[in-house]
Formats: C-alpha cells, sequence, structure tokens
C-alpha cells in the first residue's frame, strides 16, 4: 500500500508538472519570429541569402523536404529549370522527351492555363517578390533607427536593400517577358487575405526601370563584391535586356538605350573566357565572362533542378556518363537537326553535340536516342577531376548574364538603331574569335538572321532563345518551323496568342482582379 | 347537521394522520446475490417521496421511512427491488442485470444504462469480438457495427488500420476518430494487446461526442481493458494462438514464354541481347520467392482476483510474427495491470491503469514487393560471380558498377537491409472516484495520466549491395519521442428531481498536452562517411487544449430522456482571438414502448426514438504554429554562396493568423426497435454532418504570402446517410444458441464549398500522388463531388472495347479509330476532347461522377451459435461503390516500361496483352477499376472440453480462419487500400489460427 502511494505520487508529480500552466500560448522552439529576426543585423544576411538562394534552391532542406512551394515535385519546380523549360522547349533549341505532365504541351507549343510548368514558374516568381517585400519593410531608416542599429550596420543593411531590390526587379522582368500583365505587389502590402491589382506590362516595364534607376547609384561596382551577389554589372545587363526587348514590351524600341548600357558593361572588365567549354563546367565561377550567375555546389547547395537538371537531363544513350563527373542520366533533353544546322563546320568550339547512336530525325519525342545530344554541361573542373559530389549533385554555377551575349546584343542594337555598326561587327568578331579559336571565320557585315542564329550558335541552352525568337518575331507563326513546333513532326504555324505565357487559372480563381492573357 | 360532522371527521382524521403517523428505522445488509458480497454505493429510496440513502463500503444501510413504506433498492448493474420492510431489518439481496436494458454501457465521462441513451453509439463486447491473430486491436471490431470502416494499412506485422466513422469530415485535417484508452484521450491504439481489451464503444453522433468536444467531429472510440472484479476470487487465464499466413494469389504477370516473345518480335537490337540465357527451364518467380508462410505466436497469462480488497487485473503477453514478406517480424511485449484500490473505507476509489507494450520490428525491404513483380523472370537470384553485390543478380552497366536507373534484385533487397526498429510506449492514469457524503449521489473525480512512446532504429545496408552503390551503402540511425499529459476534474450528481424524473449532471475541466520531437542525424554510409549532415537543429513541437465542459441528463418516468451537453475548448493552434470553441449539443429519446397505449401492445420489446443535434469541432492539423509568422533557418545543403564561403538561408513560413476551429453539426434521427421479447432488435440511424470552416491547403492569390498556398479555413462539406443494424436471436435456450447480425451503411459525402472566391468552373485542389512520372496526381477535391474523386482523362476505346493510344498503330485496332481520317491517331482519338477546342491537355481532364476510393455502401453479417460444447461463427463483409487506380498496371503495362534505351529488361503485368500501351498513358480512365468486394473476414469453430481436473483447468480450443475468400471484380491483388492508389501494398495474407485457452 505504501509503495503504490510512493508510486502514484511520483506519478503525480510527473503528470502535474507538464500541465495546470493556463498557458496555450505556445510558440516553434526552435524558430524565430519576424520581430525577433529582424531586431539583430546578424540576421539580414540570411534572409538575403535565402533571396538568392530562391534562385537556386526549391526549399530550406536540400535537394528537398522542406518545399517553399506547394502542390508540384520540388525538382520540377525550381528556378532555374522551370525558367529553363519556359524558354527552351518550345524553340528550336531543345526537346524533351518525359511524358510527365506539362512536358509535352511545352515541347509542342499547345500548353493552356492549367499546366503546371507555367504554374510553378509563376508562383517561384512570386515567391522571390514577397520575400523581397518582406526583407524591404524592414530595412526602412524608421525601423533601423528604432532598433538602434549603428550606422555602419545601417549602411550595410541599406546595401543589402539595394541588392533585394535588384533581385526583386529580376523576377519581375521575368514576369514582364514570360506573363505579360501581372499582378503587382511591393513592399506596402503585408502578407494576408487581400487581392492585389494587375498591372499591364507598358506600365510594369517602366516600373522595372525606374526601380532600377534609383538603386544604380547604390550598387557596388563591378567585380569587387563577393562571388554570386549582384553589382552594378549585373544591373547593367538586367537593364540592357529590358532596353532590348522594350518594342516586344511596350511597343517602342530603345536599341540605342541598350546599346548605351551595353557599351558602359563591356568597360567594365569582363572578358571571354578563351574556353568556350570552361563556361559550363564544375568550376565555371573562375570564368572572368559571368556577370551574373546562380551559383550551385554539390554539397551545400542541392537541388533537383537547377544545373543538376541541366547535366543529368542532357545524358543517356551511349554517352560516356562519368566522363561528365556525376553517375547517370535522365534521358530527357536533347536539340533538333533545325538548330544543328546552323554550325556550318564541325570546327566551332562551341557545337558541343554527341552523335554516336544518336539518330537526327526525331519522330517519337520520347526516345532520347532522337535528337542531338548536347554534352555542354559538364560536372568535371578544368583540370579533369569530378565535382565536389561526384554521385548526383553538381557544382556548375548557371550564367544568367555573360559577356558573350552582351556583345552579340551590342552588334544586334547597332543593326538595328543603325548606328555604331563597326564596333558591333568588332564585338561580333571577339565572339567568333573565341569559338574557332582564330579570326577565320570572322564577318565584315552584319546581318540580323545571322545575329539570331550566332545566338543560337553561342547562348543554346541557357534560357535566352524564346524571347530572342519572339522579339525576331519568329517564335509563333508560320515563318520559322522545328520540329514539333504545333504538334507536328516537322512544325507548323502556331498562333500568335503563345508569344505569351497564361497567367495560371490558380491566380484568375482566387484573384478576380486578374484578367487572363488574350488567347486563354 | 350530519355534513358538517362527516367534514369535521375527516379533517381530524386527516390532520392526525398527518402529525401522527409513525416513523420507524430501516436498517440492513445489501448482498449480491450471485456471490454473497455486499454492494456498496446501492440506492436506497422510500417510494412516493424524495427521502434516500445509500449502502456504504460494507453493503450497508440505514433509513427513517414512514411506518408503511416501501423501500426500492437499486443499482447500476443490478436489477431493481421493491420490499415493504415488515421490520426494522431489511437484508436483501440484488441478481445483476441480465435484461439487456439494464447494461451498462461506457460513455464520455462515465456509464449509463443502454436505455437511457439519447445519442447514437454502439457497444462491441469481447465476446463478439472477431477471433484471431491481431497485433493490434481495431481489427478485432471490423464489421461490428454499421457506419465503421476500418481498413487495415496491409498486411505488413503491425501495420494497423484506418478508422473512419460516418466517413471523414476533414480534407487537411486528419480523418481519424478520437480514442480514448480507460479514459485517457491517445495517440492512437498502437499495438495494444487486443486480449486486454474488455468492450469497444463507439460514438457516432453530436450529442455522444460533444462532450469531447473540439476532437469530437470524427467520432469517438471509448477502449475500456479488462479490470478485475470486486470480491471474486483468484483466477489465472492463459491464452497460446498459433497461426500460419499465406499469400495466395499473386499479380498475373507475362509467363517466361510470352516474355521472350514479345523481346523478340518487338524489341530492339540491343533489348534482345540483353534477354537472360535462351534455356526455357531457367526462370525464377519472383514474387514467389520473396514471400514465406508466415508464423505467429502468441502468448497471453492474465492474474486477476482481489488481492486485499483491491480488484485488479494482471496481463502479460508475448506475441512473436514472422511476416509473409521474408525478413519481416514483429516481436511484442506487453504487460497491462488495472486495479481499483479503495481507500477511506470505500468513499475514495483510484481506478489504475498502466499499460506497457514494447515492439521490436525488424522491416522487411517493401521495395522487393514492386520490384518481385516485374523483375525479369530470365535471370536467376544468384549471379556466377558470388563474390559482387551480395552474390545476387544485378543489372549492370559497361563498367561494372550497378546500373543507377534500373531496378534491384528483390531478394537482395531483402537480404541485405537492415532495418530494425524498437518502440515503448508507456500509457497510464489513475481516476480517482471520490464520494464525499454518504447521503448523495455525488461523485468527485479526478483524472490524471500520460503517455509516453519513443521510437529508436537504425537502418544499415553494406556497401557492396546494389542498392545504395553510389553512396556506399547505409548506416544511419534515428530516434523519436512523443509524450501527452492529462489532467482532469469533473464531478458527477445524480438526484430525482421528483417522482418521476431523475436527473444527473456532469461537469468539469480538463488540460492535456502533447510534444513530438526528434534529434537530427547526418546520413552516412556503410564505412561512416557523411552523405549529408545532420540539420543544425533537433526537431520539436507540442501542443495543448484546455477544456470546460458540462453535461444534463434527465430521465422522465422512463419514458423520456433529455440530454444536452456544453463544452469549451481553448487550443494552442489557434490565435487568441480564434482560440475558443463552443461545442453544445442537445437529444431528446423516446421510449416509446414505455407509454401505456404500447405497454398493452406488448408488441415491442423495445421501441426508442431518438433525435440529437450538436457541434463538435476538429483541430487535428498537422500544423502545430500555422497562426504565428514564424523563420527558420535551413539545412546544410540549402546554403547559398557568397565568395568563399556557404551562407545558411533564413526563411519565413506562409502563415494565417486567422486560422480557426473546423466545426461540424450533426444532426441524428433514429428508431431503436425490438420485438418478439427481445428475438428481434436492431436500430436505425439517419444523420447528416455539415462541416464548416474546413480546414484545407488552398491556393492564395500570388504575391500575398510566403508560398502559393496555406492553411486556413474555406469551405464546407456534408456526409450524410443511413445505418441500420438487426440482430436475430434464431434460439435460445439452455443447450444452444444461435444468433445472427445484419448492418448495413451508406455514406454520401460532398464538398460544398473550397476555395476563397466561389466558382464552379474551377476543377478543384488535385491530390493524390501516384507513382509513375513525376508529381502525377490523379484525386481531386472538387465542390459537389466526394472528396478524393478520380480525376483522370476520359479514355476511348475501340469495338472490341480495347483501349485507343494516342499515335498509335492504327492497325492494331478494329473498327474506325481514325475519326477525322487524318492518317493517325490524334490525341482527341484516344481521350475524350471535353472541352472541344482540339487539344488534349489539363483542361481535359474530368472528374468522374461517383468515382472515389471511399465505398457507397458498406454491409456485414455476423453469425454466431453455441451447441452444448461447440461454439462457432463467422463475419461476412462487403463494400461497394469504391473506386481503385490500379498504379500497379499503369505503371508496369506497357512497352515503354520494358526499359527502352536502359541497360535492363523489366517484365509486364499481363494487362499489356488487353491494353498493348507503347508509352505509359498514368492518367487514363482504364485504369479506374470498380473495387467492390465480398469477403469472409473470419471464421471460426470452438469446443470447450471444460473442466479438465477437479474442477479446475477449464480449457477451450478454438480454430480459426481470417480473410479467408474474397470476392471481387477488381483485377489487383487486394481490393482493399485505404486511399483508393494501389501500387502494391505488402499483401494480406489467408491466416488459420489454432488457439487453447486454460483458466485456472
Amino acid at each position: 500500500m505504501k509503495t503504490f502511494k510512493i508510486i502514484g505520487f511520483a506519478f503525480l508529480a510527473w503528470v502535474l508538472t507538464g500541465s495546470c500552466a493556463n498557458d496555450l500560448n505556445l510558440t516553434p522552439r526552435y524558430g524565430l519570429n519576424a520581430d525577433v529576426v529582424y531586431s539583430d543585423p546578424g540576421n539580414y544576411i540570411n534572409v538575403l541569402a535565402k533571396l538568392y538562394a530562391g534562385l537556386a534552391i526549391s526549399g530550406n532542406q536540400g535537394p528537398a523536404g522542406m518545399p517553399d512551394i506547394g502542390g508540384i515535385d520540388e525538382g520540377f519546380s525550381q528556378y532555374v529549370r522551370v525558367l529553363w523549360n519556359l524558354q527552351e522547349l518550345p524553340t528550336d533549341e531543345e526537346v524533351c522527351g518525359w511524358n510527365d505532365p506539362g512536358i509535352p504541351e511545352l515541347n509542342s507549343m499547345t500548353w493552356n492555363d492549367n499546366s503546371s510548368f507555367v504554374s510553378a514558374m509563376y508562383y517561384r516568381i512570386y515567391y522571390q517578390i514577397t520575400l523581397a517585400n518582406e526583407f524591404l519593410r524592414y530595412t526602412n531608416p524608421q525601423w533601423m533607427d528604432d532598433q538602434s542599429f549603428s550606422d555602419q550596420e545601417k549602411t550595410m543593411i541599406t546595401d543589402m536593400a539595394a541588392e533585394a531590390m535588384f533581385l526583386r526587379a529580376l523576377s519581375y522582368y521575368h514576369a514582364l517577358d514570360l506573363f505579360g500583365n501581372v499582378p503587382f505587389v511591393d513592399e506596402t502590402d503585408n502578407p494576408g487575405l487581400f487581392f492585389p491589382e494587375q498591372i499591364i506590362r507598358k506600365d510594369l516595364y517602366n516600373w522595372i526601370l525606374l526601380e532600377l534607376n534609383s538603386i544604380e547609384s547604390l550598387m557596388k561596382p563591378a567585380l569587387t563584391v563577393d562571388y554570386g551577389r549582384a553589382d552594378r554589372g549585373a544591373l547593367l545587363a538586367l537593364r540592357s535586356k529590358l532596353y532590348l526587348n522594350s518594342e516586344v514590351y511596350t511597343g517602342k524600341p530603345s536599341y540605342e538605350d541598350c546599346m548605351t548600357d551595353c557599351a558602359s558593361l563591356i568597360k567594365l572588365g569582363y572578358s571571354l573566357e578563351p574556353n568556350y567549354a570552361y563556361n559550363f563546367n564544375a568550376d565555371n565561377h573562375l570564368s572572368p565572362e559571368f556577370i551574373f550567375a546562380v551559383n550551385f555546389d554539390g554539397n551545400h547547395t542541392r537541388t533537383y533542378g537547377g544545373t543538376t537538371f541541366l547535366l543529368h537531363s542532357h545524358l543517356g544513350g551511349s554517352m560516356d556518363i562519368p566522363s561528365f563527373g556525376t553517375t547517370s542520366g535522365w534521358q530527357g533533353n536533347r536539340a533538333t537537326k533545325v538548330w544543328f544546322d546552323k554550325f556550318s563546320d564541325t570546327l566551332d568550339s562551341r557545337r558541343m553535340v554527341h552523335l554516336d547512336g544518336q539518330e537526327d530525325t526525331i519522330t517519337t519525342v520520347g526516345t532520347f536516342t532522337e535528337g542531338i545530344a548536347i554534352t555542354k554541361w559538364n560536372n568535371t573542373n578544368r583540370d579533369g577531376s569530378a565535382g565536389s559530389e561526384p554521385v548526383t549533385f553538381v557544382d556548375i554555377d548557371f550564367p544568367m548574364f555573360r559577356l558573350a551575349d552582351i556583345y552579340l546584343m551590342y552588334a544586334e542594337c547597332a543593326v538595328r538603331s543603325g548606328q555604331n555598326m563597326s564596333a558591333g561587327v568588332g564585338y561580333f568578331n571577339l565572339v567568333r574569335e573565341r569559338a574557332y579559336g582564330n579570326s577565320s571565320m570572322n564577318i565584315s557585315a552584319l546581318n540580323l538572321q545571322e545575329i539570331l542564329d550566332e545566338r543560337a550558335r553561342e547562348l543554346y541552352g541557357e534560357g535566352h532563345r524564346r524571347s530572342d525568337l519572339i522579339r525576331f518575331g519568329q517564335f509563333t507563326g508560320g515563318d520559322y518551323l522545328w520540329p514539333f513546333k504545333g504538334n507536328e513532326q516537322f512544325g507548323t504555324s502556331t498562333s500568335s496568342h503563345y508569344n505569351l505565357y497564361p497567367i495560371p487559372s490558380a491566380d484568375i480563381l482566387s484573384n478576380q482582379n486578374l484578367v487572363q492573357n488574350p488567347g486563354y | 347537521m350530519n355534513w358538517k360532522h362527516t367534514i369535521g371527521t375527516a379533517l381530524f382524521f386527516c390532520i392526525s394522520g398527518t402529525s401522527l403517523i409513525a416513523q420507524t428505522q430501516i436498517s440492513g445488509t445489501v448482498l449480491d446475490k450471485t456471490s454473497g458480497e455486499p454492494i456498496p454505493a446501492v440506492s436506497v429510496k422510500e417510494k412516493g417521496s424524495n427521502n434516500a440513502s445509500i449502502t456504504d463500503f460494507d453493503g450497508k444501510y440505514s433509513i427513517v421511512t414512514a411506518e408503511k413504506s416501501i423501500l426500492v433498492f437499486s443499482s447500476l448493474g443490478f436489477e431493481s427491488r421493491e420490499i415493504e420492510p415488515l421490520g426494522n431489518v431489511l437484508d436483501i439481496f440484488l441478481s445483476p442485470a441480465s435484461d439487456e436494458l439494464e447494461e451498462i454501457i461506457v460513455i464520455g465521462y462515465g456509464s449509463q444504462n443502454i436505455k437511457d441513451l439519447t445519442g447514437s453509439l454502439v457497444s462491441v463486447k469481447s465476446k463478439s469480438f472477431q477471433k484471431g491473430a491481431f497485433s493490434s486491436p481495431e481489427a478485432l471490431i471490423i464489421g461490428k457495427t454499421p457506419g465503421v470502416r476500418i481498413t487495415s494499412n496491409s498486411g505488413m506485422p503491425g501495420a494497423g488500420s484506418r478508422i473512419r466513422i460516418r466517413g471523414g469530415s476533414s480534407l487537411n485535417a486528419s480523418n481519424d476518430p478520437l480514442i480514448v484508452i480507460d479514459g485517457l484521450p491517445s495517440d492512437g491504439l498502437g499495438l495494444l494487446n487486443p486480449s486486454d481489451i474488455e468492450s469497444f464503444t463507439i460514438l457516432k453522433d453530436a450529442s455522444a461526442t460533444a462532450i469531447y468536444g473540439s476532437r469530437a467531429a470524427n467520432g469517438v472510440i471509448l477502449v475500456t481493458t479488462k479490470k478485475g472484479k470486486a470480491n471474486e476470487p483468484f483466477a489465472v487465464n492463459f491464452n497460446y494462438l498459433r497461426s500460419t499466413k499465406r499469400v495466395n494469389n499473386r499479380i498475373d504477370v507475362l509467363s517466361t514464354d510470352q516474355f521472350r516473345d514479345l523481346i523478340t518480335e518487338k524489341g530492339t537490337s540491343s533489348q534482345v541481347a540483353r534477354l537472360g540465357a535462351s534455356d526455357p527451364d531457367t526462370y525464377t518467380d519472383w514474387q514467389n520467392e520473396i514471400y514465406q508462410t508466415g508464423t505467429v505466436n502468441d502468448y497471453n497469462v492474465s492474474l486477476s482476483g482481489g488481492l486485499k480488497k483491491i480488484p485488479y487485473r494482471l496481463g502479460l503477453g508475448y506475441y512473436k510474427e514472422a511476416g509473409v514478406l521474408k525478413t519481416s517480424q514483429l516481436d511484442r511485449y506487453s504487460a497491462t495491470l488495472n486495479a481499483t484500490p479503495s481507500l477511506f473505507n470505500g468513499k475514495l476509489k483510484a481506478n489504475t491503469s498502466a499499460k506497457f507494450i514494447r515492439s521490436d520490428n525488424v522491416y522487411a525491404n517493401q521495395g522487393a514487393i514492386g520490384t518481385a513483380v516485374f523483375f525479369d523472370p530470365t535471370r536467376p537470384v544468384l549471379s556466377d560471380d558470388t563474390s559482387s553485390y551480395g552474390g545476387y543478380f544485378e543489372w549492370l552497366m559497361p563498367n561494372g558498377n550497378p546500373s543507377v536507373l534500373s531496378p534491384r534484385n528483390p531478394v537482395g533487397l531483402l537480404n541485405l537491409r537492415k532495418d530494425l526498429q524498437r518502440n515503448n510506449r508507456f500509457l497510464g492514469n489513475i481516476l480517482f472516484d471520490y464520494q464525499p457524503l454518504s447521503s448523495k449521489d455525488l461523485h468527485l473525480f479526478m483524472n490524471i495520466g500520460g503517455e509516453q512512446s519513443s521510437t529508436s532504429g537504425t537502418v544499415r545496408i553494406p556497401a557492396d549491395a546494389a542498392m545504395n552503390f553510389n553512396n556506399g551503402g547505409e548506416d544511419n540511425q534515428y530516434q523519436s519521442t512523443r509524450t501527452n499529459r492529462l489532467i482532469e476534474l469533473y464531478a458527477n450528481y445524480k438526484e430525482d428531481l421528483s417522482k418521476n424524473i431523475s436527473s444527473d449532471f456532469t461537469g468539469g475541466y480538463s488540460f492535456q498536452h502533447w510534444t513530438s520531437s526528434s534529434p537530427s542525424y547526418p546520413n552516412l554510409s556503410a564505412s561512416g562517411d557523411t552523405i549529408s549532415p545532420a540539420n543544425p537543429n533537433p526537431f520539436f513541437t507540442e501542443n495543448a487544449l484546455m477544456s470546460f465542459y458540462g453535461r444534463a441528463n434527465f430521465n422522465i418516468s422512463n419514458k423520456y430522456l433529455l440530454t444536452t451537453t456544453i463544452r469549451s475548448d481553448g487550443s494552442s493552434r489557434f490565435s487568441k482571438t480564434a482560440r475558443w470553441g463552443f461545442f453544445p449539443s442537445a437529444a431528446l429519446g423516446w421510449n416509446i414502448n414505455e407509454e401505456d397505449f404500447f405497454k398493452d401492445l406488448k408488441l415491442f420489446s423495445k421501441l426508442k426514438l431518438r433525435v440529437g443535434y450538436g457541434i463538435t469541432g476538429q483541430q487535428d492539423i498537422f500544423n502545430n504554429y500555422g497562426y504565428i509568422p514564424n523563420y527558420n533557418f535551413g539545412t546544410a545543403t540549402a546554403q547559398y554562396q557568397f565568395g568563399n564561403s556557404f551562407v545558411d538561408v533564413l526563411r519565413p513560413d506562409a502563415y494565417d493568423y486567422n486560422l480557426q476551429w473546423e466545426k461540424t453539426a450533426t444532426s441524428n434521427i433514429a428508431l431503436d426497435f425490438g420485438f418478439l421479447k427481445g428475438r428481434v432488435n436492431g436500430s436505425v440511424d439517419f444523420y447528416n454532418k455539415n462541416t464548416t470552416d474546413l480546414l484545407a491547403v488552398i491556393p492564395i492569390p500570388a504575391g500575398t504570402n510566403f508560398s502559393n498556398s496555406v492553411l486556413t479555413n474555406v469551405g464546407a462539406m456534408t456526409n450524410n446517410g443511413l445505418e441500420a443494424s438487426v440482430n436475430f436471436v434464431l434460439i435460445n435456450n439452455q443447450n444452444t444458441n444461435w444468433d445472427v447480425g445484419l448492418n448495413a451503411t451508406r455514406n454520401r459525402n460532398q464538398i460544398r464549398k473550397l476555395a476563397i472566391v466561389q466558382d464552379t468552373a474551377s476543377p478543384g485542389i488535385q491530390v493524390g500522388g501516384i507513382s509513375g512520372g513525376v508529381g502525377n496526381t490523379i484525386q481531386i477535391h472538387a465542390i459537389g463531388m466526394p472528396m478524393f474523386t478520380f480525376f483522370t482523362y476520359e479514355q476511348i476505346y475501340d469495338e472490341n472495347n480495347k483501349p485507343i493510344e494516342r499515335s498509335g498503330n492504327i492497325d492494331s485496332y478494329s473498327g474506325v479509330v481514325d475519326v477525322d481520317g487524318n492518317g493517325k491517331i490524334d490525341n482527341y482519338e484516344a481521350y475524350v476532347d471535353q472541352n472541344g477546342d482540339g487539344i488534349i491537355n489539363s483542361s481535359d481532364l474530368i472528374a468522374h461522377v461517383n468515382s472515389s476510393p471511399e465505398p457507397r455502401q458498406m454491409f456485414a453479417f455476423n453469425t454466431s451459435f453455441s451447441h452444448k460444447r461447440f461454439s462457432g461463427g463467422m463475419t461476412w463483409r462487403a463494400e461497394t461503390g469504391q473506386v481503385m487506380y490500379n498504379n500497379l498496371n499503369a505503371n508496369h503495362a506497357n512497352y515503354f516500361e520494358v526499359g527502352g534505351s536502359m541497360r535492363h529488361l523489366n517484365n509486364l503485368t499481363s494487362d499489356y496483352l488487353d491494353s498493348e500501351f507503347r508509352f505509359p498513358q498514368y492518367l487514363s480512365s482504364y485504369y479506374l477499376e470498380d473495387a467492390s468486394f465480398l469477403r469472409l473476414d473470419n471464421l471460426y469453430l470452438g469446443y470447450n472440453f471444460g473442466a479438465l481436473y477437479k474442477d479446475q483447468f477449464s480449457t477451450s480450443v478454438n480454430l480459426s480462419l481470417q480473410n479467408a475468400l474474397v470476392i471481387t471484380t477488381y483485377s489487383g491483388l487486394d481490393p482493399e487500400v485505404a486511399g483508393g492508389i494501389d501500387n502494391m501494398i505488402y499483401p494480406r495474407p489467408r491466416v488459420f489460427n489454432v488457439q487453447v485457452t486454460v483458466n485456472f
């Protein structure tokens, strides 16, 4: 009986110590509240890192496990991967053989507002924007004064705010290019239940331009910041893209402004990487040509999207996989003959293909051994050693803006505006010389079609093609055909409404302020 | 003068009658007729007045009454008696209630006579349980009550089951009912020893469940374990059960000859070259290689009695199972102790219950189950090279390494992966029951209890195994702990308000707190190298619930019954403004057969009409902090490089400050009936459950929160239906008994509202991930349809009912398949173009009407008989109207899966011979099949040998068969897969048991 009483009281004590407290206000033990986060200036760099990382990984756990957005596989919905899919698959450059819902429609330009990849890109863009808005809310002078940050800390945070604004502008630029007329939110919009207003394409273009202009002086000079962070070079590159395509976005061309920005950019100290292939391998951060790149690392920045996707999806068939610094091929993407025929000879070092066991004509999109396999992406270092994680995850950084692109943009603007033609020819030839190792294939006069084709030879598989084709009026319509355009084996004309992607039906239905793009 | 005299005399007698009536004191002892022991707490009342007393611990009472009076003796569980005392001492015997109407049933926070019930609840006692070998207890009551659907998760030892009462009423919150074990609301049944369970009470409608307020929306199951009875002699019960389990059916795959012919005919040259030995006698039946005959040995001993007047029962059990999938094992050790010591002369009882369960699991690698279906039958289990990959045949690349995207040897998968887990679970509570006043039927209760469950395990794969070869094998550990602690204080007071009205009041307070935590370990290779590091922080989450509740029961002349309950709950999962929910209910019962006009008819032994309405809540969401703006650091593999260093990321979670309770309003109307003196009895219930503020993860406008979807309250759903059960006592005499029971349930579920903006043009929220491709889903929550409705393309068939494939070969079909005559099969000639736009894309997916994985009707048939020493019975169960997606065929019945340019060859399921698909068609309605079935769940025969030696050692033997037979048109292995997506579950075997029970 006594033993029972002792045990009973011990039990009672154990239970009571966990109860009785009138405390239903429980907060996470290992998490931080917004107010706590931003009261410590040391935390700002981590939130900024998340903003950058949003371009590279898909969640808080690499490669997957704590996703940022839901409803679609993490690897599928990673920013660079889905941007690449939307910019490359509907073009003459690439087709993908997988049967996952959404892929066949991208290959054949027959998508609609329910496409999961269109939706993933849209929500990724807005994830970046919303996060940037949150960050910016806590970088205003009033907040910093209330927290009593030192002047040094305030300067650091103000600089970071400029980077956040750049990243937000970058995502709005993608929204402008892909979707056109989109909902608009900025740091004055707190999270909660509300319905953002829609901004039309022209106005969004102007807003981005104003934004970039306002932070230009705040961005650090090119090549002075830590690798991976945005600087004035990145800003100029983004603005030059805006100007380049302004006729598509607003109806009014701005090729001269574009040329001005390109010229400034060219003087900042970048130079072409002598070996083309070194721009796309495991230690491509050493390339002097990169203006802004998204960083990946086999051990620290892991994703099933990004360059891990770019490498693996292009490997298969009889390709020697270990020579690419990894262990598996996912047998998905390869190029079309129409693109391949743009190479006039085999001496062009950019012609990085694998033809053994591949048939050039694609009859069935699902068969990897039909089509031109691409060997551009490679997870080995310059010295031939494999990347830091030789099994799956790659170190290859993804170049968003690089110098060769700027050279070709200058050349194009020269032709279109009729000015500075000789400088344009000169820059074009720099690209050619790097490709051939000599000046044997240099040109003396520019023409637009040749520039478009040169962009295909130089920048293939880097997420530019769709925008370029649209600018040249060759993306939709029947002037230019390629395999499976419009779901025909050798291509057919498509409707011009496909020049813009649709706003996902989920957002049209959630937000009555939005009007769908025409044709959907 | 005469009339004045009369009146005066009358008045005199009246007055003298009232003032001169003599009082007398009666005292005595009340004893139990069967055991002769005194019965405490018996109510002793003077009939026709408020005068009452109760017996003490020794059964003694004393009451002062009018001289001529009638005393009424009554106590729960005994037949009441009315006696006119002839002297000052009256000792009486009471007999235990045999009449079913006097039977007690356990309800929330108390117990009640069946005849006084107003809510919809059913009690299943141990004598009605299914007979056989069960690692977890919910299987005991499968098919025993209408409205309850219990689907075992699989045939794996210790797999547990999914329980649904009256359909599920949530989308994103849990749909599981609340499980209360001996008064302790618990995480679940787990592996509680079935032999320790006395009864299950299933509470179905709001008036029964509302006392559990915030957790009651999906019903409540009260589990009562066996207890010792006061004044019983010491008894020992020993029980041994031995089972053999066999999986008898196999998935139909192409025979080796069919496989060879197929590759030779359709394969590319590299595929033909990959065919194995051409000797037709060399073949492997992989499904046979991985299964074995499973066995169970289950030993149970229980000791019960009254030790120094403390009734107790100690149950010890050891259960050992070898599963039908090779290498799977379960060992369970359990100890259950129930004791009810009494203190302070019987005024204070401490109902103590403690349970400890340890389970040791060896988990077989379930990847082998699917792989064994399609692994190349022309290959041997062991390769010629005994030094590599454990000696197993594996698909290799030219450099000798395992081919990365090829399947692994199924036997190798089983034998080379060691996945061990130990779980220790303790649950216990003490319910103090104090009766302070001997004259009033007032009880004060304090219930304190808690539960702690720790799980730890290891997974090891050697470095040379083909699975995980690139990482160098695996040597990992994991651990997690869950606790909950409860304290409840409540009181119960019974009183007769007047001659005909008795009342019963209960009111109280409850606080319960849960935690769940696990440390983070790195992912290590077999040699200890780090493949990915541990997370910076361990995982920890907690939540708490505080409640106030009250109930009042009124019984008017045994004809009219009224119950009202009120409960208010505060949850830590919601913000202060939304924290408290209010859950009331009311129910009426009318014992029609107690009415005078019915009593004379003597037609019905029981006829009761029940009507109830109540609101219950739901807050069992999987996110404890959904209303707080919370930031978290990322892991070490999710850093970003700035310059030469890697920086951790810090990310905010999407949140909804206004998150609040989900509420379900239930109405129930029912009729309980019995006639032919109780030979036929049953009940019929109509119910309607309306859930509002449905918690769901829904898409939100882009740019408004830190994700594209957030958990919020935005929906409404209804479940309505009908439950009926009838029991026939066909024979009931001294030697022979024969009972037959039938029950039937019909449930209709429909989602009424989903998004912030009401729009019927929206397809809905896609759910139901499948295997095949990446991110494919096959179900949808759509307005106007049941949840998890199947959402696919509508397949078009040719004249011979063969499904047409897009871009397929026109000549392989009969009839006109190229409708527009353009020489090829377009997409819209294979799938119906729902919107007629000439393109087949996601707009052409449709939610099929009446196509959900939950059955529309359920039926069960139970019978049991006993004749002298023999006994036996069986349980049949049917579910109709549910649909299943055959994911196995969708994945493995098309030529592409043979393995195009990969380095292996895969076999196909026989469905390929019908569809002849060249490429996977995951989203075709061709793979939706009717999964209705009729199953013989249980069949048993027993013989009672009686006392073997000198009135002791009464022994009985029982033979039973579980899962004896299933009749279905479904083409997969088993039509019961929770969730409706069949990708090969661990198969349910047929089980044969022999059980010996000895009582000392």
